[in-house]
């Protein structure tokens, strides 16, 4: 790439793997869990978080010398919640039944830790190209983990993809029904989400062990 | 009756933590220990307590549809209701910073053991979302908002308790190393939810009941009106054969 330099580069890998914003530093599960029963929403919610913080620290890191330390929370807060007020409006215009899908949980990005986490520690103390990278490399990581939980909770809950039925049809009994396969009605219920990030985080620790807690 | 429902349906039932996942970034973070946890939870408990009712007043008085028709005829048209998030969450960041200052002043011990978590909680998604989910379900009075907000706190705080007790024997059990700290917290909370679902046919119970009668009463009136109408084809009949 030669548009961005090593270091630059580093800035968007490094929260897809090893310092992924889920899996390890614990940051935006809030928002992450309740929608992704389905991929659809899961990449909807994902697109939106990276406008979201892509644009918030290209905002906050230019206004970075002028917002006094004491008061800084509350103008993050406000940026943040007029950034997500545009995804709100734009998704209720163009997809309105995918919004009221998402109901409360497009507006609880505001309070997303990811978001509030990098605007303190990356946006407010560097400058506005670096900290677009940073807002966008973290804003994916998060996204990743999203598409991965949806897509396998899709997958097995419900056994569609993007609500196709790429497994066959579980009421006409074709495809992989044909040989008594069933949904696994669980994966769908809130309490599966957790389980399944639980287990990426295992699969992640165990291939590199460095990042085992003791 | 409508409070208690209330009160127990976003307890158990409608869980911040396990039927919304909501707050869970300071849930992770803050459980290592049961005395923290406590203090974060009654924190939570308070700031909700406060900003539910207040986000309560402005949702109905000044950003729904209509709401502003108490300033006069040609404001009725007007639906604010878009600035709704920005609103709730300078409610909340300002009640947030208030409420601080105000215990500093009048209960130096009360600050001392949640000072620290007061500034956390703004950004805890819990709060957002009470008021969010107060707005989306259009709770109709005042003193049932209040009621959503503490029962809602209350929640919070047990599953935040929960979840540390367990974190601290934990740490005596065996756990495979790669699910150390991070991994078994989450696997643990779900299946703290799976049990919390358990609470769902709590209150289904009572909505239940009354169908079932207006059924019943539905099916009598039918064999009524078809007992009459036979009623009615026989006497026909006996007049035609007359």
């Amino acid at each position: 790439m030669g548009l961005l330099s090593k270091k630059d580069t580093k800035l968007i890998t490094d929260p897809l793997a090893d310092n992924n914003p889920i899996t390890i530093q614990v940051l935006g599960i809030c928002s992450a869990l309740a929608i992704t029963a389905q991929l659809k929403p899961s990449i909807v919610m994902a697109i939106s978080v990276i406008f979201v913080m892509g644009v918030g620290n290209i905002v906050i890191s230019l206004m970075r010398n002028i917002i006094p330390s004491k008061i800084r929370i509350i103008v993050q807060l406000i940026v943040v919640a007029t950034l997500v007020i545009i995804v709100d409006q734009v998704l209720k215009a163009f997809a309105y039944s995918l919004s009221k899908e998402l109901s409360v949980f497009i507006g609880l990005i505001i309070t997303n830790c990811i978001i509030m986490g990098r605007f303190e520690a990356f946006a407010l103390g560097n400058g506005v190209w670096r900290s677009f990278l940073d807002g966008v490399g973290n804003a994916l990581g998060y996204g990743v983990i999203l598409i991965i939980v949806g897509f396998f909770r899709e997958l097995l809950g419900s056994g569609t993809l993007f609500g196709l039925k790429v497994l066959g049809d579980s009421v006409e009994k074709t495809g992989l029904y044909a040989y008594g396969y069933e949904n696994n009605g669980f994966m769908v219920l809130p309490p599966m989400a957790l389980i399944v990030v639980g287990i990426i985080i295992w699969i992640q620790r165990s291939r590199n062990k460095a990042l085992i807690e003791d | 009756m409508e409070h208690l429902e209330l009160f127990f349906k976003s307890i158990f039932v409608d869980n911040m933590v396990f039927a919304y996942f909501l707050g869970m970034c300071s849930y992770l973070a803050v459980s290592k220990k049961v005395s923290t946890a406590v203090g974060l939870g009654a924190a939570v408990i308070f700031v909700l307590m406060i900003t539910v009712p207040l986000n309560w007043l402005l949702d109905q008085y000044l950003l729904q549809e209509g709401a502003l028709s108490w300033l006069g005829e040609e404001y009725a048209s007007y639906d604010l209701s878009f600035l709704s998030f920005i609103m709730f969450i300078a409610t909340i960041a300002t009640m947030v910073q208030l409420v601080e200052i105000i215990v500093e002043k009048f209960s130096p011990s009360l600050y001392n053991s949640l000072g620290i978590f007061l500034p956390l909680i703004a950004v805890n998604c819990a709060i957002l979302g009470g008021s969010l989910f107060m707005q989306s379900r259009e709770i109709e009075t005042l003193g049932l908002a209040f009621n959503y907000g503490i029962s809602s706190g209350i929640g919070w705080f047990l599953a935040i308790i929960a979840i540390a007790a367990i974190r601290e024997k934990i740490r005596y059990s065996a756990v495979p190393p790669a699910l150390r700290g991070l991994g078994i917290t989450f696997i643990i909370t779900g299946l703290m939810a799976i049990g919390f679902m358990s609470f769902g046919g709590m209150l289904t119970g009572g909505d239940d009941a009354p169908k079932a009668e207006d059924k019943t009463a539905i099916i009598k009136n039918e064999i009524e009106k078809e007992t009459e109408d036979a009623t009615e084809t026989v006497s026909l009949v006996v007049d035609l054969t007359k």
